[in-house]
């Protein structure tokens, strides 16, 4: 099934959902300080992802056009509340630390976008693998960014301590930016640089190119 | 009244919906190209912000909260897991009446506001605005003073991105940085100019 190898691993760097689908920035930008939590994250919104594109394709048929917004929503809701409880159940302190970002996964344009533009065309096996892929997609972007974040904005990864800082008696001086809102931001637009430099074929054309310059000649 | 001038100073500058808590960034960076629409949109999340927040509120309080349903002789039952699906639930519809009244009775705005307001549904700075309300346990008033602010200061980002998108599409920028990058780096500096303001208090 060359298919499902395709749905699987075309959304991670071919078609990224953050980076070349701008879907699915709020919470990339918002959760990444740490990389336990943006792990959590990460499952969470896979696993979202996947389930909401498998229940979605399973009743595409029945559902009537004018109403499948509201319907995608309810599905995905639903599936949002079952990660929101369970998180709370077992892992209070990190569904304490994500605050309102597990249930803006509602609104996480991936989830939408992937259940409209996949799962309502297609069958339940490749949607589900389509949920996975872009979900992996997802993580890839913030599971880099959050380890950037907090390898050299803490000198910590997972809460171990990897590059010894200044303050307790190491050599590493924190760049303080980097736990700062802010720095996300920047972190993302240059993995967008960085995946758009080595595949070319994602630039953006420009609105408006600069004339070439031409030289007076000389004597004019 | 000076809580809540200081409420609503706060949710537009230091609290910032799009440059702190980057909350309707996929609209934010999509719909920023130009002024105009970005405008548009602007006031049309203010608008849909100021009024579901306390709507929100109405509901958390009085039917899902633990033991808000004691009215109605049911102390003991909490439905506060039903949050979010009655949140989003009461935004799309929210959002759908509006529409069909702008439709009727103020049919410029209608136009001029169109194609974004079925947008906003998804937009997830309204669904986070009413999660916020929540989590921080506003009252009625601070609800709507909460959510009038967050949108006036979702409204200004989006404009002031826009402005300078449309400054920035004449400069030089590296081939891999067009469009979708540059973005993000003009977002990151103006979220830097924001932080500014985190002293401020009234």
């Amino acid at each position: 099934m060359a298919s499902v190898k395709e749905t699987l691993t075309g959304p991670i760097f071919k078609n990224n959902p953050i980076a070349l689908q701008i879907l699915g920035i709020c919470s990339a930008l918002a959760v990444t300080s740490s990389l336990k939590v943006t792990l959590v994250m990460c499952v969470a919104l896979t696993l979202v992802t996947a389930f909401a594109n498998f229940f979605v394709s399973i009743i595409r048929k029945q559902i009537p056009g004018s109403i499948r917004i509201i319907v995608q929503m309810v599905i995905i809701a639903s599936l949002v509340i079952v990660v929101d409880q369970f998180l709370k159940a077992y892992a209070y302190n990190i569904s304490k630390q994500l605050s309102v970002f597990v249930g803006l996964i509602i609104t996480n344009c991936i989830v939408m976008g992937r259940a409209e533009a996949f799962a309502m065309k297609n069958p339940p096996i490749p949607s589900f693998f389509d949920g996975v892929g872009n979900g992996l997609g997802y993580s890839v972007v913030l599971i880099a960014v959050a380890t950037v974040r907090e390898l050299f904005g803490a000198g910590k990864l997972l809460g171990f301590e990897i590059l010894p800082l200044v303050t307790e008696g190491g050599w590493y001086n924190p760049n303080g930016l980097l736990l700062l809102p802010p720095s996300a931001f920047f972190l993302i637009g240059g993995f967008i640089w960085v995946l758009r430099s080595v595949r070319k074929e994602q630039v953006e054309k420009p609105d408006y190119t600069m004339a070439s310059h031409t030289p007076l000649k000389e004597g004019v | 009244m000076e809580h809540y001038l200081s409420l609503f100073v706060r949710s537009i500058f230091i609290e910032n919906m799009a440059l702190a808590f980057f909350l309707g960034m996929c609209t934010f960076l999509a719909i920023s190209k130009k002024i105009q629409p970005a405008l548009g949109l602007g006031i049309a999340v203010t608008v849909v912000l100021t009024i579901t927040v306390p709507a929100n509120y109405l509901i958390h309080a009085y039917l899902l909260k633990e033991g808000a349903l004691a009215w109605a002789g049911l102390p003991e039952v909490d439905l506060s897991f039903l949050g979010l699906l009655s949140y989003i639930g009461v935004i799309a519809a929210i959002v759908q009446i509006l529409e069909m009244f702008l439709d009727k009775f103020v049919p410029a705005l209608y136009n001029a506001l169109g194609i974004f307001l079925p947008l906003i549904t998804v937009n997830c700075a309204i669904l986070g605005a009413s999660l916020f309300m929540v989590e921080r346990d506003y009252n009625l008033a601070e609800s709507a003073v909460y959510g009038a602010g967050s949108g006036v200061g979702w409204a200004l980002a989006i404009v002031a991105l826009a402005g300078i998108r449309e400054k920035l599409k004449y400069s030089d920028i590296p081939q891999g940085l067009q469009g979708l990058g540059i973005t993000f780096m003009a977002a990151g500096l103006m979220s830097l100019g924001f932080m500014s303001f985190g002293g401020i208090d009234i």
